[in-house]
């Protein structure tokens, strides 16, 4: 277990001065993950909000290697580099232990760069995939994703005048990935900071391909005051809309069971982009998005008793 | 050593001696030999390479990147459909200073499909930054694949080494083998000036780069297309001097007294030059030029190749879909326009999606440039040489 005067005291691998939002989510993401890895990490990420803040010449966020190579392909190109490091290591040119670890969004992960993940864990290349999940595109300013959960306002979803939000669910994608039976996969939120730094540390110890679904609040896209991020991570876990399991060695492990399963309606209230379906006679939409995260926690407790 | 291959063998066979650190590569018609022949290579341990046998091409040249940055020796390749999928990310390799090597089987873009010759798969990525090295047999193919690996690290840009489908990937040549040790000795290690894995130097590649700095960083990459040519000139040459094989970057076959000549790329050129000799022994002034190197474009050579020569019928295995005809035809028109004295051009699309072109035929393309060189007119600037309907 970290300890938060050790992990303090570290030199910052995610340093300061980017151009994230004030609340970002996602630059919470990047410093906790570099924070828990004990090895040399060399870093990549998609293009979306993470490399675009971090990373505007002639400055540079990331005190460890980096590379951002285009949308789609964050999963390729850490395989290829993770592939240079197996080949140059055989030949005694590097000498270090390293560990690798791609960055993408829910756009670059879900959506455009799924097919180049599943092939990066089916070649059991030995990086941790880590989504930083804000469930749409916010980069290119709010549109929906395949991650973007049932009623959300978006602007390619917009709360309209006959529909309100997306009228699809989630996918998902951490099932996805346990299916392709990854060394290990989890998802975490910075919210139980503790929870994903063990994560991280378990994910870069396995020989193999790892996962890390990281809930990542967006305050401007999920349209919230700055100072909730981590409340509003929080919440997702007491509602169990973002629930905080791991798969390891076959087995589903439950990590964060909230004392009380919170209504969902707790976890929405708080953001502009679902304020539209409260002024709705009919709330379907909420009624779908609170059968489907019953499902799928009742789903998980009936897994992790195995 | 002298042997019987392949296009595709002699491909495979380069990159053997070669022995990348990284091939990541995909299967496509017709390229799909070279990989599934350098796998094998793999799997029986005569390379040391790391193989990831990627789930598209897409994700293929997106490894090579990624091993490219981390200062390895990368290749890999590909076909038509595969190299218009890696489409968006040879700029990137391009721009990143990455010398990764495609060997690249010429076949067409669909629609229609079609798994047979013609370069417009190459063609429409002319403008991504990288070298390309067009070939005319197997030996060549073998050669080039060896030489674009150092003039492309020298140049510190990407670089694809082409050979006509089917035409060449598929057919059996005569292919005189270099020695195993010499190859490594003659390519030396790749020296990257920045590595990924350097974790006491880290560096951040494709940082967002906006109207501050983009267009001198663009300029630098462009600065070094305009370096490359005296790069792959030397390489040629210190090839040369150890296998005694040497190449120019414009072969040009009886040109001294032509008065007709034909420009042409790929194995048109052994085609062209058996039509040449033939109209040679009835004493007709004609000869052949040949791009090896099409970009960077070798446009001192080609002016200077021209300067006395009086027609010249540039074939395109290609078409620019936009009324003003192929590639070559194109590049050629744009530079001979300040030139001093300049030749007629006539612009013959020929062989696309795989058609043969024979030796006849290129007897009767030069039997009109002939006439255009005694009259003096072209009546027709843009033809398309043995399409149904013309």
């Amino acid at each position: 277990m970290a300890k938060l005067k050790d992990l303090a005291a570290q030199k910052e691998k995610f340093v300061g001065g980017h151009r994230g939002c004030a609340g970002c989510g996602a630059a919470i993401v990047a410093r906790q993950v570099l924070m828990a890895a004990e090895n040399p990490v060399v870093v990549g990420a998609a293009t979306g909000c993470l490399e675009v803040f971090s990373t505007i010449y002639p400055y540079s966020c990331w005190n460890v290697p980096f590379i951002h190579n285009a949308f789609e392909n964050v999963a390729a190109t850490m395989a290829g580099v993770e592939t240079a490091y197996k080949a140059l290591k055989k030949k005694g040119k590097v000498k270090k232990d390293l560990r690798f670890i791609a960055f993408g969004g829910d756009g670059g992960t879900y959506d455009i760069g799924l097919q180049a993940l599943s092939g990066m864990i089916e070649r059991q290349h030995r990086v941790l995939y880590v989504c930083y999940n804000n469930e749409a595109y916010m980069n290119t300013g709010i549109q929906r994703s395949s991650a973007t959960p049932r009623g959300a306002h978006t602007t390619t979803s917009p709360a309209g005048k006959v529909i309100p939000g997306k009228m699809q669910l989630r996918k998902n994608l951490t099932e996805i990935v346990i299916a392709h039976e990854p060394a290990y996969a989890a998802q975490a939120t910075f919210g139980y900071w503790n929870d994903l730094v063990t994560k991280v540390q378990k994910a870069l110890a396995v020989d193999g391909p790892s996962f890390l679904n990281i809930y990542a609040p967006c305050r401007l896209g999920w349209a919230y005051a700055p100072e909730k991020t981590v409340k509003v991570s929080k919440m997702a876990v007491e509602t169990c809309i973002w629930p905080l399991y791991e798969y390891e060695d076959g087995k589903y492990r439950i990590n964060v069971r909230p004392k009380e399963k919170q209504p969902i309606i707790e976890f929405l209230n708080m953001q502009g982009r679902f304020g539209h379906l409260f002024k709705w006679s009919d709330d379907i939409p909420v009624k779908e998005y609170q059968k489907e995260v019953d499902y799928i926690w009742d789903r998980l407790l009936k897994r992790s008793e195995g | 050593m002298i042997v019987a291959r392949t296009g595709n063998e002699a491909m495979a066979e380069a990159m053997r001696r070669i022995n990348p650190d990284v091939v990541a590569a995909y299967p496509i018609t017709p390229a799909t030999e070279v990989v599934q022949l350098f796998s094998k290579f793999v799997h029986d341990g005569l390379v040391t390479t790391e193989f990831v046998p990627a789930e598209s091409e897409h994700s293929a040249i997106s490894a090579c990147v990624g091993a490219s940055s981390a200062g390895a020796r990368v290749m890999t390749s590909t076909a038509s459909q595969g190299l218009a999928l890696m489409h968006e990310i040879l700029f990137i390799a391009a721009g990143l200073r990455l010398p990764i090597v495609i060997c690249l089987v010429n076949r067409s873009l669909s629609s229609p499909i079609n798994i047979h010759c013609d370069h417009s798969d190459s063609l429409a990525s002319r403008d991504s930054g990288w070298i390309q090295i067009f070939s005319e047999n197997t030996q060549e193919a073998y050669d080039s694949t060896i030489i674009a690996v150092k003039a492309a690290e020298q140049a510190g840009l990407p670089a694809m080494v082409t050979t006509d489908g089917f035409i060449i990937s598929h057919g059996m040549e005569r292919l005189e083998l270099c020695n195993d040790a010499d190859v490594p000795k003659f390519l030396g290690e790749r020296k990257a000036k920045v590595s990924l894995l350097d974790v006491e130097n880290p560096v951040t590649l494709g940082a967002l780069d906006l109207q501050d700095y983009f267009f001198e960083h663009k300029r630098q990459e462009i600065n070094a297309m305009d370096n490359t040519l005296p790069l792959i000139e030397n390489a040629q040459k210190e090839f040369g001097d150890m296998f005694g094989r040497y190449y120019p970057v414009v072969d040009s076959y009886k040109m001294d007294d032509a008065e007709s000549a034909i420009l042409c790329m790929g194995s048109t050129g052994g085609t062209g030059k058996v039509a040449v000799d033939r109209l040679r022994t009835q004493g007709k002034k004609v000869g052949l030029v040949r791009m090896r190197v099409y970009r960077p474009f070798p446009k001192e050579i080609l002016v200077k190749t021209f300067s006395k020569v009086k027609v010249v019928g540039v074939l395109d295995r290609s078409d620019t879909v936009s009324t003003l005809g192929g590639h070559l035809y194109n590049d050629l028109r744009s530079v001979l326009y300040d030139a001093v004295s300049r030749p007629h051009l006539k612009n013959y699309i020929y062989g696309l999606g795989g058609r043969d072109i024979s030796i006849e035929d290129i007897e009767q393309i030069f039997s009109q440039l002939m006439e255009i060189a005694k009259s003096g007119k072209i009546d027709k600037d843009i033809v398309y040489y043995g399409v149904r309907g013309e």
